[in-house]
């Protein structure tokens, strides 16, 4: 049972005036986004359930799901959905929340991915693969690398192993440019 | 669009992160290609990370910035020059920062002042392109077909578009049933197949992350290219290649059905087309379906076979 | 003008609108500063000057204290200026020496500072107290009403207003576009909720149009032009040429059976395109007129000259086929025309996801009406492509409707029509049969006890949209069928299900031509492109043009017991503008003063409603006062200011100016 105080009436006006949410609450709960998503049968909202958490204020539910860190960004739900819902910029509006607020399951690869690459690039200007897949695994699920021994031998064999990544020339620069203070939104 | 155009025109390079290690192929490739055609290219200098999917994930406001300082460089380097962005993610980024500093001015604001903050001038409209609408418009299908230089005896492909390439933003491809992949191959005397899956998405970095539902999606595409007849998938994105490439084994293992077939990049393909240099293509880059490449394209028959 | 000393007397009366007004300007206070104005010589506040009180206030006023002039500051003129006019009239007064301030929708409704907003009643009074005084009296303009009826369409909202105002007595012009009347309707086997056949309720109909005494009916016809004004329009029709003679052919159909081709080679397009037909053809059995007609783009005849002509021969005697036959220009006039130009169905290729016309069992609701119809192609069995029968079919409801990027609006009577196909499809297939739906949208009178019906028939109700229809296949049990991957959302899991085939509810669409069409009877369309009404409430009927009226699907989407309401209620409007013999027209028009006119033409092209000709021998523009709306355009642009509109004379209004701006 959910108790109406358990929800956050503020909350989905909030979202609704972030880039890209503007239409939210024309929802129709149609489920177009969730036919189409080759994830939502592995979720546990799926992406039309979640606009529903979203518009009731179930703040807590829906950005404690794995749901929007299983969304691949392939922006079929954008295309497919009659009411012109961006719904991929509403999962990435729920994925920085969720990361701003700690509230991400804490060894779950998929935002210990998103950190450790936005550490790698904030450091070197540029990604360097096997840098980040070493990191992602140590910190979330170590036994995740014993899975990719076979495919880290295939990368090694045909040369796509990357023993160095590059950098740009200034980071600091590129540090600086990212890190300014921002104004109050 | 009846003559070819004089391909002088020259353009920027983005390589992206992926192409430098993953998607090594693809840039060897594109660069082989890109020279056969006569198509002046230069990298662009001091180019940074695009951010992909996960800086989106962490703030809105970095990432965005990330591509405004590569806009701006490429706005720097002069020439009025398009940006050729191969990767899909970097594409789909660098575009998303230009439509959405334009469409939300509190972006645009951010994006201006962190510009200047970095003592860079303003990321003006610099045109952000992709290499199969690139080759598709700029280069066309005809002069394409004029400089085939060898001639095709290998399998039928499947023209997998992948995602972020034809959505949300179209002018790569329709979104729905994109058809200029198979405009190209075709043109170069490559048969492709129907294919219904070309759009569904390959799970991107999941196969890293959450493995088992990674696979299981490339799983679904291997199944529905080989049931549709294809020999060999063909691809415009590095995660897709990866991804659908380097599990086929694991895929057959688990499922017991037996996949073992090369997955191309379009240059690839239209690189050995043209002529290009087998050795400079990247073919032996590929996990599965070796065989099937060494037979088609670098066997003595596949090489010299001039049209 | 005046009263025999050369003084003006006038009544001014502030409406408290109960506290619409009161609650916010202090009416009293008005009502004591009016009375301190010029020229007035009664000033009262009452709670609601529209009531009949309050309008026998004015008639005694005017009786008693001898007024001229009088000045109500209420609501909107729209409302009651009417009302009051006639009050004026009642008490022996010209009604054109009222005046009416606004102090509530230009007032009291949207100020919120109360003392602000009595200043401002008070400024407004003033204003119009200043300018009644220059009214001049003026008289409606009566204007004789033809009395006959244009239809335009002859559809099932046609043919009923069609028929209403025939056995009224009124002469009826029916113009159908299409070789035979009968519209979308003729095209349907049975109707929801109650399942009755649609030709054995159309067609009884259909004949009595043909035979009645009253009604003109023109077929393979369109208007070309429209002019003049209400009760009094010409009407120009084109008759595209049968190639037929209608009063010979008795509708034998033997020139079809003897046609040089065999077999017919040209899509049909009254079955959506799913057979063929002969260039010589009936549209039909049923179509009234019951006659042929020949199709020229097809006719070996018409292509080449060099046809054996064996339809001629066939028709012997009765020598009905005329290849010669001419387009003709019929002129008509009429008092009142009437709407009825119907729907078209969303193109269902725009939704690409669909698979509509990729696939080739991926049909629309409409052909599958014809599927399902015993005289169509299939002769009323629903069949595959290939000529087999569907295990299971899939009815999406909501295609090019409820979406953004197609039409917002929502068609209003697919939910119904998807359920009744699930029945008939079911009734003749014993198919397992699945409706996939966002909302279930049934209404009327029965159709929840329809609905009823089918879920005790077993048919699937799966609430969600169907994302996509598409052939590849994830286990044998899909191969070579079209799986619908859709979340059930109800159950709350995705689901992929396996057809043999698929039917797109589609959304009505206004007509392709509507724009050309509301232009040619100079009315206007809603944002979704149907047609405006006058008012969505009280005047759905009606246009914002006088003497045009709205009947049917052309006005919005609606089942057919709305659209026959809606039919009978444009005849009866019509029926009434008819019988009053007469219309009033309001005397706010501009007329020319033809010493000061220079020639210059300059109103000629402004006037939206061209009532504005030259006169060359006199040389002066003339201004046609029944066709004049009053919008003002040609006095403003006139660089002479020879044009004068009545009610707003430059004096007037530089009168109504100076008292806002309080000059002496």
């Amino acid at each position: 049972m959910k108790f109406q105080r358990e929800a956050v009436p503020e909350w989905p006006h909030q979202v609704k005036a972030l880039p890209g949410c503007e239409r939210i609450f024309s929802c129709i709960q149609c489920g177009t986004c969730s036919g189409t998503c080759p994830l939502s049968i592995y979720m546990d909202f799926t992406p039309r359930r979640i606009m529903s958490l979203l518009r009731e204020g179930f703040r807590n539910e829906a950005l404690s799901s794995e749901t929007i860190w299983l969304c691949a960004s392939c922006y079929a739900c954008t295309a497919h959905c009659p009411q012109d819902i961006h719904i991929t910029d509403v999962m990435y509006s729920l994925k920085r929340e969720a990361i701003k607020n700690n509230l991400y399951p804490k060894r779950f690869p998929i935002p210990v991915l998103a950190r450790e690459f936005y550490a790698i690039v904030k450091s070197r200007g540029r990604n360097w693969e096997t840098l980040l897949v070493l990191r992602m695994a140590l910190r979330s699920n170590p036994f995740i690398l014993l899975g990719m021994v076979k495919s880290g031998w295939h990368l090694l064999r045909t040369g796509r192993l990357g023993f160095s990544g590059e950098k740009i020339r200034n980071p600091k620069e590129l540090q600086r440019e990212i890190t300014i203070p921002k104004e109050a939104v | 669009m009846s003559t070819t155009k004089p391909t002088q025109k020259s353009y920027l390079y983005f390589p992206g992160c992926s192409l430098r290690a993953t998607g090594k192929a693809y840039e060897e490739s594109m660069l082989e290609l890109f020279q056969r055609l006569e198509v002046p290219l230069e990298e662009l200098d001091d180019w940074n990370c695009c951010g992909a999917t996960s800086y989106m994930a962490i703030d809105e406001d970095s990432a965005f910035m990330l591509s405004a300082r590569n806009l701006s460089l490429a706005h720097q380097a002069g020439g009025g020059r398009d940006l050729l962005a191969p990767c899909a993610a970097c594409y789909l980024v660098l575009r998303k920062t230009q439509d959405y500093a334009q469409k939300y001015p509190s972006i645009g604001r951010e994006v201006a002042d962190s510009l200047k903050t970095a003592h860079l001038p303003a990321m003006n409209s610099v045109k952000v392109r992709h290499p199969l609408e690139m080759l598709y418009n700029d280069v066309g299908v005809e002069k394409l077909r004029g400089k085939v230089a060898r001639h095709w005896h290998g399998g039928h492909i499947a023209c997998y578009y992948g995602c972020q390439t034809v959505r949300p933003y179209s002018e790569v491809d329709k979104a729905y049933n994109p058809t200029r992949m198979d405009e190209l191959l075709r043109a170069v005397g490559i048969p492709t197949v129907d294919y219904s899956l070309k759009t569904k998405c390959c799970g991107g970095s999941l196969t890293g992350t959450i493995h088992d539902v990674g696979i299981r999606l490339n799983y679904v595409l291997l199944k529905e290219a080989v049931r549709k007849g294809a020999q060999a998938i063909v691809t415009i994105c590095p995660l897709c290649q990866f991804n659908l490439d380097t599990y086929q084994s694991e895929i057959s293992k688990q499922t017991k059905e037996h996949f073992d077939i090369p997955v191309f990049y379009l240059t690839q393909l239209l690189g050995w087309a043209v002529g290009g240099d087998v050795d400079k293509l990247g073919l032996q880059r590929g996990v599965s379906g070796r065989k099937a490449i060494k037979d088609w394209m670098m066997s003595h028959e596949g090489v010299e076979s001039y049209v | 003008m005046s009263n025999s000393n050369g003084t003006v007397r006038i009544g001014v009366y502030i409406c408290h609108c109960g506290s619409n007004i009161g609650a916010v300007v202090n009416c009293p206070a008005v009502a004591e500063y009016a009375a301190g104005l010029p020229h007035v010589a009664v000033s009262r506040d009452y709670k609601y000057m529209c009531s009949d009180p309050g309008q026998e206030l004015i008639i005694q006023d005017i009786r008693e204290h001898k007024l001229d002039r009088v000045v109500v500051a209420s609501c909107s003129p729209l409302l009651h200026e009417h009302t009051f006019r006639e009050a004026l009239a009642h008490a022996g007064l010209n009604s054109f020496f009222l005046q009416m301030v606004n102090i509530r929708e230009h007032d009291s409704w949207v100020h919120s500072d109360h003392a602000a907003a009595t200043a401002k009643a008070q400024d407004l009074v003033r204003a119009a107290v200043r300018r009644v005084v220059l009214h001049k009296p003026l008289e409606r303009r009566q204007v004789d009403i033809d009395a006959s009826v244009l239809v335009v369409g002859g559809g099932i909202a046609g043919i009923h207003a069609a028929l209403t105002l025939a056995n009224a007595g009124k002469k009826v012009y029916l113009v159908e576009r299409e070789p035979s009347i009968g519209g979308h309707m003729a095209k349907f086997d049975k109707t929801f909720p109650t399942m009755d056949c649609a030709a054995c309720i159309l067609t009884p109909k259909m004949t009595q149009v043909r035979s009645h005494k009253n009604i003109t009916l023109w077929t393979l016809s369109e208007v070309s032009q429209v002019s003049g004004y209400v009760g009094n329009y010409e009407v120009k029709v084109k008759r595209w040429p049968r190639y037929i003679l209608e009063d010979a052919c008795i509708g034998c159909q033997e020139c079809i059976e003897a046609c040089v081709f065999k077999q017919g080679k040209t899509e049909d397009e009254f079955n959506e395109k799913l057979s063929k037909r002969k260039p010589i053809y009936i549209p039909f059995p049923q179509a009234v007129p019951q006659m042929v007609l020949i199709d020229p783009d097809n006719c070996i005849q018409f292509k080449s000259g060099r046809c054996k002509k064996t339809c001629v021969e066939a028709c012997g005697e009765r020598k009905a086929i005329r290849f010669d036959q001419q387009e003709a220009i019929e002129t008509i006039k009429v008092g009142a025309i009437i709407l009825a130009t119907g729907f078209k169905t969303f193109d269902a290729k725009r939704i690409p996801d669909y698979g509509y016309g990729v696939y080739p069992n991926v049909y629309t609701s409409l052909e599958v009406e014809r599927l399902v119809n015993a005289s169509g192609p299939t002769a009323g069995e629903i069949v595959l492509r290939d000529g087999s029968t569907p295990k299971a079919v899939g009815i999406i409801h909501c295609v090019g409707s409820r979406d953004e990027r197609t039409n917002r609006h929502c068609s209003r009577v697919c939910c119904m029509y998807s359920l009744k196909l699930a029945h008939l499809i079911k009734e003749h297939t014993g198919a397992e049969v699945f409706n996939f739906y966002i909302d279930m949208r049934t209404p009327g009178k029965g159709f929840e006890e329809f609905y009823q019906q089918l879920l005790n028939e077993g048919v699937h109700m799966v609430r969600g949209r169907v994302a996509e229809v598409a052939d590849w296949a994830l286990d044998p049990s899909e191969e070579g069928k079209l799986v619908l991957r859709v979340e059930d959302t109800l159950a709350g899991f995705a689901r992929r299900i396996p057809v043999d085939m698929v039917v797109l509810s589609v959304g009505l669409e206004p007509q392709e031509d509507a724009d050309e069409v509301r232009r040619l009877f100079n009315i206007s369309c809603s944002p979704g492109g149907f047609f405006l009404e006058r008012h969505p409430k009280l005047a759905p009927v009606s246009t914002f043009t006088d003497g045009i009226f709205l009947a049917g699907c052309c006005q919005g989407p609606k089942d057919i017991p709305d659209t026959v309401a809606q039919a009978g209620a444009a005849a009866a409007e019509a029926l009434a503008l008819i019988d009053a013999g007469h219309v009033e027209m309001e005397p706010n028009t501009a007329h020319v003063i033809e010493e000061e006119c220079s020639g210059c033409k300059t109103c000629l092209p402004m006037c939206p409603y061209s009532a504005i000709t030259f006169k060359e021998e006199e040389h002066h523009a003339w201004i046609n006062e029944v066709l004049c709306k009053g919008c003002g355009t040609c006095v403003a642009a006139c660089p002479s200011g020879s044009i004068v509109q009545n009610l707003f004379e430059d004096e007037e209004i530089y009168e109504e100016i100076k008292g806002v701006l309080n000059y002496a």
